[in-house]
């Protein structure tokens, strides 16, 4: 076995490596804190590889124009922040609409509106979940390290193909702005999936056909297949529809072929916690963070463990529940109001006592004020 | 010393502080015609400025009046609410290029088109500074960014966007000069626009808006004095100076009068 070169790099730029290594050939985007050097690094990258980049004009024309590319055929991307994810709602919604694969990277800073550009936050949490209008279920990923950085891209680029939806990566300004060591995987070292396309003849096929899990294959447009591709509610066929048959259907199509799957999209880190009587439960940032605390608690012989979760949408519910089955406390740390904690407090049982610790002053959860907090629990 | 008086100072507009622009960034050159000229026509007091988002989201900190900071690009909107209720106001937008020709293009447009009574500070320095050295719509064709790392290729990303010119093409009257500050010469050239726009819009006139060519050493690597060079030598060769819409004036379709 040979030994891999390592690299310093940005958190951000490991996201470029991630989406180059999942097969990312578009990315189109506009400059915005802390989210920038994916713009820069996608600059410098993809035309090595053949692939295309376009700086936009906003952040709505940027993920239009990567909608545009993935219905072309091709993994695309869009990276930005708060201001400019808030833009790009009515187009996520669109791309869940017409079931178009594209990822958004979301380098979340403080806010709400201009915020604070410079200054880590995990306030865009329940915008990821509900950020688009209309009913919607999202797909949302979140790494904590620079390496997981690029392994999450790459699997948001997986979701993204498996279920033809728009999946976010929900980082933060201080993993974004991080530099740690990457290893970047070899080519056949993380599986890549990529999006189902129709094995029938042109003629036959059917766009947004009923398939048993939900998920049509999809041709790319211009490749011979008839395709229509409207925001508006549409049948199979991908035409507009007002016909109550049709319009259930299609949105029990839209959620289910994710929900019904959802153990699919389910990732976490657990650690210290099969003898755990009390839970760190928290992402990104913060998770780093919650694993040192635990290691230090447990030094004191404290019966403390971590649950960090890679994914956040659709949220783990079961797996949440069997992680802190043993439990009889849960601390939820995050870097806004409270979020998570709606989600944690919806899902574990009566008998869980849950308790949070919330920082949104612009700095990061440090151990010892999680260690704080757990000697204030316990 | 008794008969002594002050002929020159600090205008009152302008905030006595020390601004975070970078050395040889015209920012300031432009904030204190701006603040000359609220002060010499007695406007200060009844006078809100709207910020974008770029490096002028902090003129607030230094020009001494009212102040809206807008969403990126929204500038021209916010201050059409504001201005349509209180007429009696004096409103101005201060706007970069990426704020104002990219993100804010569909804004300014129509800001323009209804012949929004207020005036538009409009700064373009052919780059985007707050984030570290972008193209912009104005970048000059060739020109490196971290975005064009290999320079501005037109056939790609088209041609810089003039924008006196591109407002111009409205037939709704308004008051349209670009101007440069990268000589004393041509400061003292600015500020008479300048004056002509706030003068206008006190006469409840038309739109006005003011171009600056404007420098940004940090993003475009180079010194104080070469930008200056850069912008006599390559931006005053794309975008001509020169008055390109004026009520009181018939304009020819080349920017002369």
């Amino acid at each position: 076995m040979a030994i891999k070169k390592r690299h310093l790099m940005l958190g951000n730029m490991a996201c470029v490596h991630g989406a180059i290594y999942a097969g990312m050939k578009f990315f189109a985007g506009y400059p915005i804190t802390p989210s920038t050097e994916v713009a820069e690094g996608c600059a410098r990258e993809l035309p090595k590889i053949g692939g295309k980049f376009i700086q936009m004009e906003d952040e709505i024309g940027s993920i239009a124009a990567i909608i545009g590319a993935s219905v072309a055929g091709v993994k695309s991307m869009t990276a930005t922040s708060g201001p400019g994810y808030s833009l790009m709602v009515e187009n996520i919604g669109y791309a869940y609409m017409t079931e178009t694969p594209v990822v958004i990277i979301n380098v979340q800073r403080g806010g709400p509106s201009t915020g604070m550009p410079t200054k880590g936050s995990q306030a865009d949490t329940m915008q990821a979940r509900w950020g688009t209008h209309g009913d919607y279920t999202a797909i949302a990923v979140a790494p904590s390290t620079v390496q997981e950085c690029l392994t999450e891209t790459v699997r948001a680029f997986n979701l993204a193909e498996r279920f033809r939806t728009p999946v976010t990566v929900l980082l933060d300004e201080v993993i974004g702005h991080s530099r740690e060591m990457v290893t970047i995987p070899e080519k056949g070292e993380l599986q890549i999936y990529n999006r189902i396309k129709p094995a029938c003849k042109p003629e036959d096929y059917v766009p947004f056909e009923m398939t048993p899990n939900g998920v049509s294959p999809m041709a790319g447009l211009g490749e011979g297949y008839r395709f229509n591709v409207t925001g508006l509610t549409h049948d199979i066929m991908g035409f507009t529809t007002n016909r109550p048959d049709e319009v259930a259907p299609k949105l029990d199509k839209l959620a289910g072929k994710i929900l019904n799957y959802r153990d699919e999209t389910v990732k976490m880190r657990m650690e210290m916690m099969p003898d755990a009587e009390i839970a760190f439960i928290s992402y990104g940032s913060v998770s780093r963070a919650a694993l040192q605390a635990v290691m230090l608690a447990r030094k004191a012989g404290v019966k403390v463990g971590t649950v960090q979760l890679y994914t956040i949408w659709p949220f783990p519910d079961k797996q949440l529940i069997e992680a802190c089955s043993g439990c009889k406390k849960v601390i939820v740390g995050e870097l806004n109001m409270g979020q998570l904690v709606y989600e944690v407090a919806r899902v574990l049982p009566d008998n869980i006592q849950i308790h949070a610790i919330q920082r949104y002053d612009g700095e990061f959860l440090t151990p010892m004020q999680l260690l704080e907090k757990l000697d204030e629990v316990i | 010393m008794e008969d002594s008086k002050i002929i020159f100072s600090r205008p009152t507009a302008l905030k006595p502080t020390v601004t975070h622009y970078c050395p040889g960034c015209t920012h300031g050159v432009i904030h204190r015609l701006v603040a000359e000229v609220l002060d010499e026509l007695n406007l200060r007091e009844k006078t809100l400025g709207v910020a974008p988002v770029g490096c002028s989201v902090f003129a607030y900190n230094y020009i001494n009046t009212d102040f809206l900071e807008a969403p990126h690009g929204r500038a021209p909107a916010l201050a059409t609410g504001f201005k349509r209720l209180r007429p009696d106001m004096i409103v101005f937008t201060y706007q970069g290029d990426g704020d104002l020709a990219s993100i804010g293009m569909g804004e300014i447009v129509h800001a323009a088109n209804r012949g929004e009574k207020f005036t538009v500070i409009f700064v373009n320095n052919g780059i985007y500074g707050m984030t570290g050295g972008q193209m912009a719509p104005t970048t000059l064709e060739g020109q490196i960014t971290t975005t064009s790392p290999k320079g501005r290729n037109v056939a790609e990303v088209g041609m810089p966007i003039r924008i006196c010119e591109l407002l111009s093409s409205l037939v709704t009257p308004a008051y349209l000069e670009r101007v440069a500050v990268h000589t004393p010469q041509h400061i003292i050239r600015a500020k008479r626009a300048v004056r002509k726009a706030f003068t206008y819009q006190t006469q409840n006139r038309c739109f006005s808006l003011v171009e600056f060519l404007s420098t940004c050493p940090t993003n475009w690597g180079l010194t104080p004095g070469e930008s200056v060079r850069w912008v006599e030598e390559n931006t005053l060769k794309y975008y001509p100076l020169g008055c390109f819409k004026d009520p009181d004036k018939e304009v020819k379709t080349d920017g002369t009068v």
